[in-house]
């Protein structure tokens, strides 16, 4: 009998090697993920500058660094991530994957891994980038910024999944990926900080998946976010995880349908 | 029959598999495989062999019944079956823009105790294409391919859904002798297929199965064995059945009147032959088209499908008590 197993790492790590260079090798998905997010904010800084920010305590910096970043999450990431498990999918990788030693979890883990590297190397940058043009300064909380991006990756590989369970190819993952990007954009205070937003409006904005990340990220840099507020994100973003990841084991798909 | 826990490498007991649809593709079948032996399960399309296979390597959980692989649930205990399993699906997935090298080397990295991948494409004749994008190849180079990545982890037992589909006649009998070879290794395998040659050449055991049931199985001689044989003619002109000889004196166990061509089913070939043929002499008269065919897993095959549509129509051939 064969003494050396193998180890969950290492089975992911193989899988997360492969995508990596099957991103390289697809122009389209590596364009929308690398360039996207890093040209979008640049098409947002007009409209933020028509916002009256210093009214409600913020700058161009504390507006646009966290949009930036939920640019990265949602296209680096979300979109990046729909097609890479429905193309799998329909080429039926999926189901030769599960024939063997991977588990189900460690599959998608894996598959996911080059997106979420792209995603946090954007982040990286983007913060490396805003410090330097938009004199943003150094951010007070850091730590939030850290814990909002932290729940922000895994959220959005898992909202990719249960997207993927109902995309057909990945020619129609163009338009299944729209509710989510165009409710987060607009309503999770990426273009439009909650901040300036009514009320009553703004209290249902921090429902949506993606607004606790942007809410902990600006948090981190304002350092104006109460320890209440900030736990009411985290548990926002911790049950649209769990929400995710049980919609995955009961709807995700692993081979086409016939 | 049950004996040594270990004797029975696979162990498949009154299995079903219902869909989402409520198609019942598998209706309770049974049978077991033995260490180091070749079992295929023989079928036309649609006879249920891949909803059967994908049971066994655990991909599913069964609507009803019970498998065991190496002891074990495949599907509840996989982690205790899985390093010791090797599958080749019946369409290999494998992401086009990876070259051979690269899917092998991925593969490699979730298998126990891989072989180098070389070694493996070496074996099933692709050490010359690793360079190759995977969209590249030929569909039969991509049978290959599934089944080096089948061999990787050196295993127990060998699942293999239709390994020869779409390959030339030398890519079937290169993978022919390469499963044999597995055989004699020690490894235990099991392969659907709608070729019969391929599980009459290739199987120790077999079963047939049609529509989701077990019609047959046994050795291929077993199974061969149960089937009559077959002599069919043309009735010379002017003649009817009952003109020849008593059917029954001539061990004919079924017979079939088609338009002027009389089937004559036997499991005594020698004798029904020599006394059809002694009664032409006799009459003077020639047999136009007289075609004699000994039992043979093919007519087994074709039968069981006759048999099941003539059922199906509500129509059964005529058959004597034996």
């Amino acid at each position: 009998m064969s003494t050396a197993t193998t180890a969950p790492v290492g089975r992911m790590a193989a899988l997360a090697r492969a995508e990596l260079t099957l991103l390289g090798r697809s122009r389209g998905t590596l364009f929308a993920a690398l360039f996207v997010p890093l040209i979008l904010p640049f098409s947002a800084r007009e409209a933020a500058k028509q916002m009256d920010l210093a009214e409600v305590g913020l700058t161009l910096g504390t507006v646009l660094l966290p949009a930036s970043m939920g640019f990265s999450l949602l296209y680096a990431v979300y979109v990046t991530l729909v097609s890479v498990y429905t193309a799998r999918r329909e080429e039926l990788v999926l189901k030769r994957l599960r024939t063997g030693e991977l588990r189900d979890n460690e599959i998608l883990a894996g598959a996911a891994f080059p997106a979420v590297a792209t995603g946090l190397a954007q982040c990286v940058v983007l913060t490396a980038g805003c410090a330097v043009l938009l004199d943003v300064g150094a951010p007070r909380a850091p730590h939030l910024a850290v814990l909002g991006l932290l729940l922000g990756f895994p959220l959005c590989a898992t909202l990719a999944a249960v997207t993927a369970s109902f995309t057909r190819s990945v020619e129609s993952a163009q338009v299944t990926t729209l509710p989510v990007v165009f409710l987060s954009m607009i309503f999770s205070g990426m273009f439009v900080p909650l901040e300036i937003l009514p009320d009553r409006v703004a209290s249902l904005c921090e429902l949506l998946p993606l607004t606790p990340v942007i809410t902990l990220v600006r948090g981190g840099l304002t350092g104006e976010l109460s320890a209440y507020e900030a736990l009411g994100a985290v548990a926002t973003a911790l049950a649209w995880t769990v929400l995710g990841v049980f919609a995955v084991r009961r709807w995700f798909r692993w081979e086409p349908r016939r | 029959m049950n004996g040594n826990e270990h004797e029975h490498v696979i162990e498949v007991t009154d299995l079903r598999r219902v869909y989402g649809g409520g198609f019942e593709a598998v209706r309770g079948i049974s049978f077991s495989v033995n260490r180091g032996e070749i079992f295929a399960l023989l079928g036309t399309n649609g006879a249920g062999k891949t909803s059967t296979v994908e049971l066994l390597e655990g991909l599913a959980r069964p609507a009803g019944g019970r498998v065991r692989v190496l002891g074990h649930d495949p599907y509840a205990e996989r982690a205790a079956v899985r390093p010791r399993t090797g599958v080749m699906l019946q369409e290999g997935g494998f992401p086009s823009e990876l070259t051979v090298a690269e899917t092998a080397r991925m593969w490699a990295g979730c298998v126990s105790g891989a072989r180098p991948p070389l070694e493996v494409l070496e074996l099933v004749g692709l050490a010359g294409k690793t360079g190759v994008r995977v969209k590249q190849l030929s569909g039969g180079e991509r049978r290959r391919l599934d089944l080096a990545l089948a061999l990787l982890g050196d295993p127990e037992v060998l699942f293999l859904d239709e390994p020869t589909t779409g390959l030339d006649a030398e890519g079937r009998r290169d993978t022919w002798e390469l499963v044999r070879r597995l055989r004699d290794a020690g490894t235990t395998v099991l392969l659907t297929t709608h070729y019969l040659e391929e599980a009459e050449g290739l199987a120790e055991r077999l079963a047939i199965l049609h529509e989701g049931r077990i019609a047959a199985a046994g050795t291929p001689a077993e199974v061969t064995a149960a089937q009559p044989s077959r002599i069919s003619f043309e009735l010379p002109q002017g003649y009817f059945v009952g003109d020849l000889p008593p059917l029954d004196g001539m061990g004919v166990s079924g017979h079939e009147v088609d338009g002027r061509v009389v089937r004559l089913h036997t499991h005594e070939l020698q004798r029904t032959a020599t006394r059809l043929l002694v009664w032409a002499e006799g009459a003077a008269v020639e047999l136009r088209r007289l075609d004699v065919r000994p039992a043979s897993l093919e007519e087994a095959f074709l039968g069981i499908a006759r048999e099941a549509a003539a059922e199906a129509a509500g129509t059964r051939t005529k058959e004597y008590a034996a």
